[in-house]
C-alpha cells in the first residue's frame, strides 16, 4: 500500500534543510515558495529518506485569485507518495520554474498546462502548445475563459 | 566526387494506418535512419476536462468512455473510484466483484488489440489481428450482455454498477475463462519464438530502467524495463488485495519485452477473473446516492492500473454539483515522452515497430 507521507512532518524536515522554502501546509499538500521549487524537488528526489524518483502527475488549477500547480510525487523505492503545490498570483504572465531536468515526466505535462492554463514554465526546453494549434488565442481551462 | 546530402523531414500521419489514430510524427531522416522525432498531437482534442466542469458527477461517466476507447470500462472504474474516494461512498460487495471482472476482461481485450496491431506494424498484415479479434469478440459479446454496448459501456456508477448481470452471462464467462488460456498458448506458439518477430523486436527500441522511471512511464512499458510496479499491487484499490496474481516483469525494456509482458498479463487477468467469478457474492449492485451528487469541498487524486498504464483522476470539488476541476492523467501521453529516445538511430521501419510497442490510444492522449 502506498504510504501517503504526513505533510506536517515532511514540511518540518524541509524547513530544517531548506529554511524558508515552505509557505504552508494544506492537507493533503505542502505549498512551496515558487522560486524555491527546484531546490525542494532536487532535495526530495535525491535524499535517500524520500527518493521521490517518479512524478506521477502534474497539473494546474485556476482559483481566480491565484493559479496552483500541483505535483503528485511517488517514490518507487519506498512506496511513498507526496503532493506539492506552488502558487502564482500574476494573471498576466504567471511563471513557475520548470522541473523537466529533474523529472522528464514533466515535459509534455508542463506543455499541456502552458497550453490550456497559460502558465509559463521557466527553463522548459521546448515550451509550446501541446494540444491546441499554434496561433490559438487564449487558454481554455482558465475560469475566465468563456 | 562527394554527393551533397541533407536531412530529410518526413511527416508520418496524422492519417496513417500505423499511427493507431490521428497522431503525427515529424521525423528527421538521414537516409533511412531517424535522427530526430517530434510527436505532434491534438487532432482529437475535445476538451473533456473543460466539458467536465459544466456537468454533474454522473454525467461525466460517459465522457470517460471516450478517453481510451479501447478500455472504456477501466476509465469508468478509475473515475468512479476517485469520486467515491472523495465522497467516502462505500460500494456493495457484488458491485466490487463485477467491477473487477469487467476491468480485467477489458485489460485482456485491450492487450489483444495491442499485440494484434503490434504484429500488423511488424508487417504481418491482418492475420494475427484477426486471431486476436476472434477472442476480443467474445469479450465484446459479454459486455453487450451486461450493458448493451460494445465500445462505450457507461456501465459503472458512483456507488456501484448500472445493472446486474443477466442469467446467460456467467455460463458464457466461464466458457471464456476455460478457453482463453489455450488461445494464449496458441498465440505464444505462433509468435513468441517466431524468428521474424525475434529479429525485428529483440534489442530494438530499448528503454533503460532509469529513463523509464524518470520519464514517468507506467503500465507494460515501465514493467518491460524491469520495474516491478503495478498499482494493483503497489497501492491496491477496490478489492485487488483479495486476488492471487503475479506481475510479469521484463528484463531489457526492448519491444519484445513489451510484447511479452502484455501476453503474460493476459494470463494473470484470466486468473483474476476466474477467482472473482468463484467468490462472486449475491446482493445489491449499487448504493443509493442522492442525485445530483454533491461532494464535500476538497481534492483527491485517484489512480488505477489501466491496460496502458497509470490512469489518474485529479478531482477538485467546491461542494457544488459539478467538479471545480477534473484533470485526467493519461498514461500513454506520458509514455510517449520516451518515444524520441527510443527511436533515434533506428530505421524508419523500426520506428513503426517501436511506436506500436508503446500501445497508444489517441482518445486519451488528446482528451
Amino acid at each position: 500500500m502506498t504510504v501517503s507521507l504526513d505533510c506536517e512532518q515532511v514540511a518540518k524536515r524541509l524547513s530544517q534543510e531548506l529554511p524558508g522554502s515552505v509557505v504552508t501546509v494544506e492537507k493533503p499538500a505542502i505549498v512551496i515558495r515558487t522560486e524555491r521549487l527546484r531546490e525542494v524537488a532536487e532535495f526530495l528526489r535525491g535524499n535517500p529518506d524520500f527518493e521521490f524518483n517518479y512524478l506521477a502527475n502534474l497539473t494546474a488549477v485556476d482559483y481566480l485569485d491565484y493559479f496552483e500547480v500541483v505535483y503528485h510525487l511517488v517514490s518507487l523505492t519506498h512506496n511513498y507518495s507526496l503532493v506539492l503545490k506552488v502558487r502564482c498570483y500574476d494573471r498576466v504572465k504567471p511563471t513557475v520554474p520548470s522541473v523537466v531536468d529533474i523529472w522528464r515526466a514533466a515535459d509534455f505535462q508542463e506543455r499541456e498546462v502552458y497550453d490550456l492554463m497559460g502558465i509559463v514554465f521557466d527553463g522548459h526546453p521546448n515550451l509550446k502548445r501541446l494540444l491546441l494549434w499554434e496561433g490559438f488565442v487564449g487558454h481554455p481551462l482558465r475560469k475566465d475563459y468563456l | 566526387m562527394t554527393l551533397k546530402t541533407e536531412p530529410f523531414i518526413l511527416n508520418v500521419g496524422p492519417q496513417h494506418p500505423s499511427t493507431h489514430g490521428v497522431f503525427r510524427m515529424r521525423v528527421t531522416l538521414d537516409g533511412e535512419v531517424v535522427v530526430d522525432l517530434e510527436p505532434v498531437i491534438g487532432y482529437l482534442h475535445r476538451g473533456i476536462e473543460k466539458l467536465a466542469e459544466s456537468r454533474t458527477y454522473t454525467q461525466i461517466i460517459p465522457l470517460t468512455d471516450r478517453l481510451d476507447y479501447l478500455a472504456s470500462m477501466t476509465n469508468n472504474f478509475g473515475y468512479v473510484l476517485a469520486v467515491e474516494k472523495l465522497g467516502g461512498i462505500k460500494v456493495p460487495e457484488r458491485a466490487e466483484y463485477l467491477r473487477i471482472i469487467m476491468a480485467e476482461l477489458m485489460r485482456i481485450s485491450s492487450h489483444l488489440m495491442a499485440v494484434g496491431f503490434f504484429l500488423n506494424d511488424l508487417g504481418a498484415m491482418m492475420t494475427p489481428v484477426l486471431y486476436m479479434w476472434r477472442e476480443r469478440e467474445k469479450i465484446m459479446d459479454l459486455f453487450e450482455m451486461v450493458c448493451g454496448q460494445r465500445l462505450t459501456y457507461n456501465y459503472m456508477r458512483v456507488g456501484g454498477v448500472s445493472q446486474d448481470i443477466p442469467d446467460e452471462f456467467l455460463p458464457a464467462l466461464k466458457r471464456f475463462i476455460d478457453e482463453m488460456p489455450r488461445f494464449i498458448d496458441e498465440y505464444e506458439q505462433l509468435l513468441s519464438q517466431n524468428e521474424i518477430l525475434l529479429v525485428r523486436t529483440k534489442g530494438v527500441g530499448v528503454l533503460p530502467r532509469e529513463t523509464a522511471i524518470n520519464i514517468g512511464a507506467s503500465g507494460p512499458v515501465l514493467r518491460a524495463s524491469g520495474v516491478k510496479w503495478d498499482i494493483r499491487k503497489a497501492d491496491p484499490y477496490s478489492i485487488y488485495d483479495r486476488f492471487d496474481f503475479e506481475v510479469p516483469v521484463g528484463s531489457t525494456g526492448d519491444c519484445y519485452d513489451r510484447y511479452w509482458v502484455r501476453i503474460q498479463e493476459m494470463r494473470q487477468s484470466v486468473r483474476i477473473v476466474a477467482q472473482a467469478v468463484k467468490q462472486l457474492p449475491a446482493g445489491e449492485i449499487c448504493v443509493k446516492v442522492k442525485q445530483p451528487l454533491r461532494l464535500p469541498a476538497g481534492e483527491v487524486y485517484g489512480h488505477v492500473e489501466a491496460p496502458k498504464g497509470e490512469l489518474g483522476f485529479y478531482l477538485v470539488s467546491d461542494g457544488s454539483i459539478a467538479p471545480y476541476r477534473l484533470h485526467i492523467r493519461p498514461p500513454t501521453l506520458i509514455n510517449l515522452t520516451a518515444l524520441r529516445d527510443m527511436v533515434i538511430g533506428w530505421k524508419i521501419a523500426d520506428l513503426i515497430v517501436i511506436f506500436g510497442s508503446i500501445d497508444v490510444c489517441l482518445g486519451e492522449i488528446d482528451r
